[in-house]
């Protein structure tokens, strides 16, 4: 029982990533966490979430702070041994911990998902919009800590106050919401 | 040589500087750039986070509006994360049938389609380097950047993972420094050329971000580098937006101006400040500009480590006890 549920954790990351299937081979070298630059502050190293992993301890690892760390520098996979590609399995926990709504932590989840709001309604992204919208939400006095950068943005001229709405914004929603559709099937 | 050009959502507006001297130098080399028609985000690293299908599938539909130019296969992206995720895109779709179905399913509900390997994705700074070429470069350069020791700053997503064919390495790449080289520019050997700037950690949690913000400033600035020089919007953010924020939380005082390599293009081949967008970083690089030409070069080369007394006899520093 404890095995099949095990392996099952082990399947359903696995299958979930491009190129996934090679997590399975994992030796336990600790290289992945060692050329991790934001490693020291991931409560797990990539090592201990691919153990666990195996253990099927399915809870732990989702509600890790550890993919939410991973800031997709791609150290780790450039030198595993075993060529994992462990960027894109951090990429796998965090779909996974979002669709169960298992993180501990709402602050990044949220900032993809703002992101991501300004990208499907207007077809680009939105730097005034997020940084506003995930402020508020998460960090309300942070405002004042970036006060200069934002009034240079500003006067620079580097800040946009809308949003750009791409030309083909009714096919791209088509597209989107036939792909979620999809995914949510396979 | 022509291209279709992806600019990316950065810059629009946030690193419109890029563009523009992108724009400018490429004209002056003799590269034609068409923009891909009614291009929108690429998702950068929020999408995939979210939704595999629907995030390949965003990166899709600008791989299908730019082979609708049929002109040329090339695709040319100055910013990183673009780059990687059109790029990554184009691999993935090809190496995973059945993946490349859903994708192409979604696709065709907005009217589109794109097979995968039709295009062939290339960063600016590959081009740069391949096709035009150290010395077609350096036969433009008129105002050549002597003095200005540059830290030639690559970031992550350019040269990792291995999806760039230009034969560099993932860790310690070289063409940008051979770039600043053939301008004339004093290339500082910088260690952390090729590290992480965080992406959108500063947002996620400060500490971590700003810790990565100060090792690649203040290794820049241990080495004594006039600025840096990037290829990536979200580094150039980071370095140089964030810089202030950072230096309030460590209690630092680094002024570590950050340009794009294209700004620096265009100002050795005597194109002006105000062409190549120079004023819109926060942190001021005009005096550190001013130092091109300048003499001193030889002297600020030497590093700025603290030296042993001479006099002292070979003796090993006695311990100290807590």
């Amino acid at each position: 029982m404890e095995h099949n549920h095990a392996s099952s954790f082990m399947d359903e990351v696995s299958s979930s990533a491009p190129g996934g299937e090679a997590l399975r081979t994992c030796i336990q070298c600790g290289t992945c966490g060692g050329s991790c630059p934001s490693g020291p502050d991931m409560q797990h190293t990539p090592r201990q979430i691919f153990a666990l992993i195996r253990a099927g301890e399915r809870d732990v690892v989702l509600k890790s702070n550890t993919p939410w760390y991973c800031v997709s520098c791609y150290y780790c996979t450039v030198r595993c041994p075993k060529e994992i590609p462990v960027t894109e399995i951090m990429y796998t926990l965090k779909r996974m911990a979002v669709r169960d709504k298992a993180f501990d932590d709402s602050k990044a989840p949220d900032f993809s998902k703002v992101f991501i709001r300004w990208v499907e309604e207007f077809g680009r992204s939105f730097e005034l919009g997020l940084m506003g919208v995930h402020m508020i939400r998460h960090n309300p006095f942070g405002a004042f800590k970036i006060m200069d950068m934002a009034v240079g943005m500003v006067t620079k001229g580097r800040m946009a106050f809308t949003p750009t709405r791409i030309k083909g914004l009714d096919g791209l929603k088509r597209i989107l919401a036939k792909a979620k559709e999809l995914e949510a099937q396979a | 040589m022509n291209y279709t050009y992806f600019p990316g959502c950065s810059l629009e507006k946030n690193a419109a500087c890029y563009d523009a001297s992108t724009r400018a130098v490429a004209a002056q080399l003799g590269m034609q750039l068409t923009e891909v028609e009614d291009w929108n985000c690429c998702g950068a690293t929020e999408y995939v986070s979210l939704n595999l299908t629907a995030a390949y599938s965003l990166i899709a539909r600008n791989l299908a509006q730019a082979s609708k130019n049929t002109s040329t296969h090339e695709l040319v992206a100055p910013c990183s994360a673009c780059y990687l995720n059109l790029r990554k895109c184009d691999k993935v779709l090809g190496q995973d049938p059945k993946f490349a179905g859903r994708v192409v399913q979604a696709l065709a509900a907005g009217g589109l389609s794109y097979k995968p390997g039709t295009l062939h994705i290339r960063h600016l700074l590959d081009v740069l380097y391949q096709d035009v070429g150290l010395e077609a470069l350096a036969a433009k350069v008129t105002k050549p950047l002597r003095g200005l020791r540059v830290a030639p700053y690559y970031g992550c997503m350019i040269v990792r993972p291995e999806f760039h064919d230009g034969g560099e390495d993932p860790e310690a790449p070289t063409s940008l420094d051979e770039i600043l080289k053939a301008l004339g520019a004093d290339v500082v050997d910088y260690p952390l050329k090729a590290a992480c700037c965080g992406g959108h950690m500063t947002q996620i949690s400060e500490a971590t971000g700003f810790d990565m913000i100060h090792r690649l400033v203040k290794s820049a600035a241990d080495l004594n580098a006039d600025l840096i020089a990037t290829l990536c919007p979200m580094c150039q953010l980071n370095l140089d937006g964030f810089q202030g924020a950072m230096n309030r939380h460590f209690g630092s005082h680094f002024h570590m101006p950050v340009l794009y390599f294209t700004q620096l293009i265009g100002l050795a081949m005597g194109m002006s400040m105000r062409e190549m967008g120079i004023g819109e970083e926060i942190v001021d690089a005009r005096a550190a500009l001013s130092r091109i030409g300048s003499e001193m070069a030889a002297e600020a080369a030497e590093p700025k480590r603290p030296r042993k007394d001479d006099k002292a006899l070979p003796m090993p520093a006695p311990l100290k006890r807590a």
